[in-house]
């Protein structure tokens, strides 16, 4: 099913017209996001409302390092980007993670808006305007260019193949002793603490893969979208995203994927004129009651409905 | 001479906005530390307390009259929420309660741009607390920011009465330690946490009609709040309400005077007095809870 799946979106240019083959790359990079935040969430129990910040400061960093009509080498900003996405994660990690619990979630949620006002009020990010990329990095080395970023196609299945990379690694740290202790964290910390598993030290290596992974991204999302903004770091994003999680079902990678798709093609569709008309300016307010009715009526998400038809089907044929 | 009372005014301004801040966060708080439920459409209320002000206001004229006919209607909302909403949430994880609540900020956000669309409006002062206090030639205090500040001692101080005095206060402190035992003696905790939910989103909502006229009303107020006594919540430690007083009096002057002192890096001033709480308290100053 999931292959299946992976197959349909990796043949989908094939028949689409550009403007969908850049709205799934939109949709693909939003999926890393996501499954990035359920390595927090699902995994360890994290709920953060701060991670939009590694998003936007990533974007903010490839702008930055970008000269301003030329392209940058992919080969050294892409690492450049992820080390300083994994430096701020650390800094941050250490004090959000001396909090727990609802806690927790106050406090990435106030530091991320600490970030948001930083690039907002002051001019290094261009205020609140943003910054401009106007060239995206170029895959060049020595004269020699594999692919060329600008190209729609070429930029779809270079997010297409990080997309995968990541469901696949985040789905070897879940099986690895790693990942098993993070998930005994989250049940049971006081359990853990005496078998002689220290929580920070686990926690803190999510919340800087997490936020890593986030910030691979955001580089991808400053890339596509051509421009960063603050809004881009804002908790509205951070809380979208959850969305997308609950959507698709937390703690399978897959569901954040499933949830990332349903969220930006159910938002494409509310604000969409030719089915809405003149509400459609108003799609928020549709996209609140539906949010407030899945979480009422769905709270395991979409691939959780999966599972339970493929179990029926299961029941009957045997 | 003018410098130093120049200084007064501004700290009188900090404490007041101080002040409102912990109306605010004691709403916020009651919630989470009675019922466990965080909500993040608190800082909604806000906005939806200052637009209501601005609309009757505007359509009623006395805000003297308008002023309880608007706490009804925010209290029955509240109501309405929480037993349609909020109450299918108590035993769910704080995820699930914080996407809930976003999805309720959408909403109210969106009605309010259908409603009054998104432009910045003013709310006049009432007539009778127009006057200022003169200090020198140049420098006066406005009494309206007075009674701000006055009015919300008066709540703080009826809502101590409330909690540690009546008996309701006591089934509402039983309540948030053990919900079974007082259900099994016979007291109904739904109706408790119906009515704690509906006058802490209240409170949020008196907050917003009284800060309307200083702040005026414009769209993501209630955002912009919300994360401010968040960071109150935080210093101050969640369940204290002597915390909450301290730690918003404090937060109110810190932002106060870092705008006045340092514009640019003002919206980071009071996130860094968190961090540095965080680092040698990150229980919050007075955690009862």
């Amino acid at each position: 099913m999931l292959m299946l799946g992976a197959v349909c979106v990796g043949l989908m240019p094939l028949t689409g017209a550009t403007f969908y083959v850049q709205l799934v790359s939109k949709i693909m990079i939003l999926a890393i996001f996501a499954m990035s935040l359920d390595l927090l969430v699902g995994s360890a129990g994290l709920v953060s409302l701060g991670h939009g910040a590694f998003f936007g400061v990533a974007g903010y960093a490839i702008a930055l390092l970008s000269p301003k009509y030329q392209a940058a080498s992919l080969w050294w900003t892409l690492p450049v980007v992820l080390i300083i996405s994994a430096a701020l994660a650390l800094i941050v990690g250490l004090l959000v993670l001396r909090t727990s619990g609802v806690y927790f979630i106050m406090v990435t949620l106030a530091f991320g808006q600490m970030l948001y006002s930083l690039f907002h009020d002051t001019k290094l990010g261009g205020g609140s305007d943003g910054l401009y990329l106007y060239v995206r990095p170029t895959s060049s080395i020595a004269g020699y260019q594999p692919f060329d970023l600008e190209k729609p196609l070429h930029f779809f299945y270079f997010v297409f193949v990080i997309m995968l990379g990541v469901y696949v690694l985040l789905n070897r740290v879940r099986v690895s002793p790693f990942g098993h202790a993070l998930a005994g964290l989250k049940v049971n910390e006081q359990r853990m603490r005496s078998l002689g598993f220290p929580p920070i030290p686990y926690k803190l290596g999510a919340f800087v893969l997490a936020g890593t992974l986030t910030g691979l991204a955001g580089y991808l999302a400053a890339c596509q979208f051509g421009f960063v903004n603050p809004e881009m770091l804002s908790w509205h994003y951070s809380a979208m995203v959850l969305m997308m999680l609950i959507l698709g079902g937390v703690a399978r990678f897959h569901g954040a994927i499933v949830g990332a798709f349903a969220y930006v093609l159910l938002q494409e569709m509310l604000a969409s004129q030719a089915v809405f008309g003149a509400i459609a300016k108003h799609w928020q307010l549709g996209m609140g009651v539906l949010i407030v009715l899945s979480v009422l009526l769905l709270p395991n998400g979409l691939t959780s409905l999966l599972d339970r038809l493929s179990r029926v089907r299961l029941r009957q044929n045997s | 001479m003018s410098g130093s009372l120049e200084f007064l005014v501004q700290l009188l301004n900090g404490i007041q906005y101080g002040l409102l801040l912990f109306l605010l966060a004691s709403g916020l708080s009651l919630i989470f530390g009675i019922m466990g439920v965080l909500n993040l459409a608190h800082g909604s209320f806000y906005m939806v307390g200052a637009y209501l002000a601005f609309w009757l206001a505007r359509d009623i004229g006395n805000i003297w009259l308008a002023i309880p006919i608007e706490l009804a209607m925010v209290l029955l909302i509240g109501v309405i929420l929480e037993s349609a909403l909020f109450s299918r949430l108590y035993h769910r994880d704080h995820l699930q309660q914080v996407l809930l609540s976003f999805g309720l900020i959408l909403i109210f956000e969106e009605l309010r741009s259908i409603f009054f669309g998104d432009d910045v409006h003013g709310v006049p002062v009432p007539p009778l607390l127009r006057s200022s206090i003169p200090l020198t030639g140049t420098l006066s205090y406005p009494v309206y920011r007075l009674f701000i500040s006055g009015a919300c001692l008066v709540v703080a101080g009826l809502m101590y009465l409330v909690i540690q005095k009546t008996r309701v206060g006591m089934m509402i402190r039983a309540g948030s330690t053990n919900r079974e035992m007082v259900q099994s003696l016979g007291i109904n905790i739904k109706l408790i946490y119906r009515w704690v939910f509906a006058v802490g989103v209240t409170l949020a909502a008196l907050a917003g009609m009284i800060a309307a006229p200083i702040s005026s009303v414009y769209p993501g107020m209630g955002s912009q709040i919300l994360i401010i006594c968040f960071v109150v919540v935080v210093v101050g430690g969640i369940g204290s309400i002597k915390g909450a007083m301290i730690s918003a009096l404090t937060i109110g002057i810190v932002d106060t005077l870092g705008q006045v002192l340092l514009p640019e890096f003002s919206g980071a001033a009071v996130y860094l007095l968190m961090a540095v709480i965080l680092l040698w308290w990150p229980q919050g100053l007075f955690r009862v809870a």
